[in-house]
């Protein structure tokens, strides 16, 4: 076989790999996160669909699809049939940088597990994840009622402030990996992750993401209590279903950028790489729910006054300190 | 393929600038500048150039467009009536001035064959963002320093004409 066949053809491949393996991690992720709130609240959850209730998100995506697809008339029909479109490719797209495995040898040539190792991983994401807040703004603006467009305000300024204390919370992994590439971030992990060696900024980030998807204690844009369900509440049919299956892979691709930035990737003992990349990556969407379970929601000046006053300040002394420490360790190179 | 891929890219920024300003609704308006700043960094992408197309995204279309979105919505801008357009003779005094400048601009310069210190084999081997970097922090320290003592003197003074009381 010519050799841009060969290459063709493993890009495709990997591609299908990750859409499949993020579409139905998704779907399942629905399952898991109503049988784990289920369990926490002392009921069961779904069962009846199938065994253990495992046919649960078929059923929830043939209801979604045949349900009747209502667009308000006052709407600005373009923009509110592309929001959904925008929200879930912007959440698709950044697995293109998440290498969720080490290389492997497939026919006599090394495959990186990754679908492309931009040398610049980190901006594309930090790119992308700003680029989300166009899906959440206009979906609510093109609906013309209040209640969306309350919600999407809500939303828009806390995904851009959050995302300040998330881009400064990278800073020291990037000082200390010495690359933007997520892949030669992972292998400066090879020892100890980041986490360990720099506590602060794990957890500065760990809850920038949280505020990032939009999800309890942080979820004031759908705040259901308040203003009814935030920015998707016109949206009926498909169209919501999107929205809401781009917030679950938006929960899964934060939860593996935790994993890449800061526990390692695919380091581990015993296990293969992967194997250790998915139980990470699971651990983390766990504990994404188990928060949902446990906290109750922000006050909207809480909310900012937490992400302006309390997380940006602490990400900026924590790279100052970062940088200090890493200039006394080796001179030279700095 | 190059070649085309680069003409179908300019002609949607171009496309998307003319619907800048052609645009009724300021929303798609400022969408349109959106896609415009988006195809300015997919240019930056092949001029191999990477890190500037995502400072691009992250700080235009990211954040500055982001904002100026939010202050249309807050302020609830509808269609703007479409006037009809009466200083025609000072448009097109404009508008040949500005192509003038172009023309002029396009006869002067060398657009092929100008190679500067920083080639495609430099940027290749020593990185393009490490290029950057140096530049910035290190050959033109001051004047970045002074730079960012405007942007501090601007917060500054727009956070005191906010305040109702200092």
């Amino acid at each position: 076989m010519p050799e841009w066949l060969v290459t063709t053809i493993l890009i495709l491949v990997k591609l299908g790999f990750v859409f499949f393996l993020l579409l139905t991690g998704a779907a399942y992720m629905v399952l898991a996160e109503r049988k784990l709130l289920g369990r926490m609240q002392l009921r069961y959850g779904p069962n009846r669909v199938g065994p253990f209730g495992l046919l649960q998100p078929l059923a929830d995506a043939v209801k979604l699809v045949t349900k009747e697809d209502f667009i308000p008339s006052q709407a600005d029909k373009f923009l509110f049939f592309i929001a959904p479109g925008i929200a879930a490719v912007t959440a698709l797209l950044t697995f293109a940088v998440v290498p969720f495995g080490p290389p492997i040898r497939l026919f006599g040539r090394e495959v990186p597990l990754v679908i492309c190792d931009l040398n610049i991983g980190v901006l594309y994401f930090l790119g992308l994840s700003s680029l989300a807040v166009y899906g959440v703004t206009l979906g609510g603006w093109a609906s013309n009622s209040k209640y969306a467009l309350l919600g999407s305000i809500r939303a828009l300024s806390q995904l851009i402030s959050y995302e300040l204390s998330m881009g400064l919370a990278i800073v020291p992994v990037v000082l200390m990996a010495r690359s933007f590439s997520l892949t030669n971030i992972v292998n400066a992990q090879a020892g100890l992750p980041f986490a360990i060696l720099n506590p602060p900024a794990f957890l500065i980030f760990l809850v920038s993401v949280l505020a990032e998807s939009k999800r309890i204690p942080f979820d004031l844009p759908e705040a259901e209590n308040e203003i009814v369900a935030g920015f998707h509440t016109e949206y009926s049919g498909m169209r919501f279903g999107l929205f809401f299956v781009g917030e679950y892979i938006n929960v899964i691709i934060l939860s593996s950028m935790v994993t890449v930035l800061f526990l390692g990737g695919w380091h581990g003992p015993l296990l293969p790489g992967i194997v250790w990349f998915f139980l990470k990556v699971g651990f983390i969407s766990f504990l994404f729910i188990w928060t949902r379970g446990t906290l109750p929601r922000l006050r909207y000046d809480q909310l900012m006054h937490f992400g302006w006053k309390i997380l940006v300040p602490l990400a900026l002394v924590n790279v100052i300190v970062t940088g200090a420490i890493l200039l006394l360790l080796n001179p030279a190179k700095g | 393929m190059q070649v085309l891929f680069f003409y179908l890219v300019a002609l949607v920024t171009v496309i998307s600038g003319v619907i800048v300003v052609a645009a009724k609704s300021p929303v798609n308006s400022a969408l349109a500048l959106v896609n415009t700043f988006f195809c300015l960094a997919v240019f930056y992408v092949m001029l191999s150039a990477p890190f500037m197309a995502a400072i691009q995204i992250m700080v235009y279309a990211g954040a500055i467009m982001v904002l100026i979105l939010f202050v249309i919505m807050l302020l609830n801008m509808g269609v703007e009536p479409f006037k009809k357009f009466t200083h025609v003779t000072w448009g097109v005094v404009a508008g040949s001035l500005v192509l003038m400048l172009t023309l002029f601009f396009i006869s002067r310069g060398q657009p092929t064959k100008v190679v500067g210190a920083i080639t495609r084999d430099v940027i290749l081997k020593e990185g393009h963002t490490e290029l950057i970097g140096k530049s910035l922090f290190v050959n033109f320290l001051l004047p970045f320093e002074i730079t960012s003592i405007l942007l501090l003197v601007a917060i500054i003074g727009a956070v005191i004409l906010a305040k109702k009381e200092v």
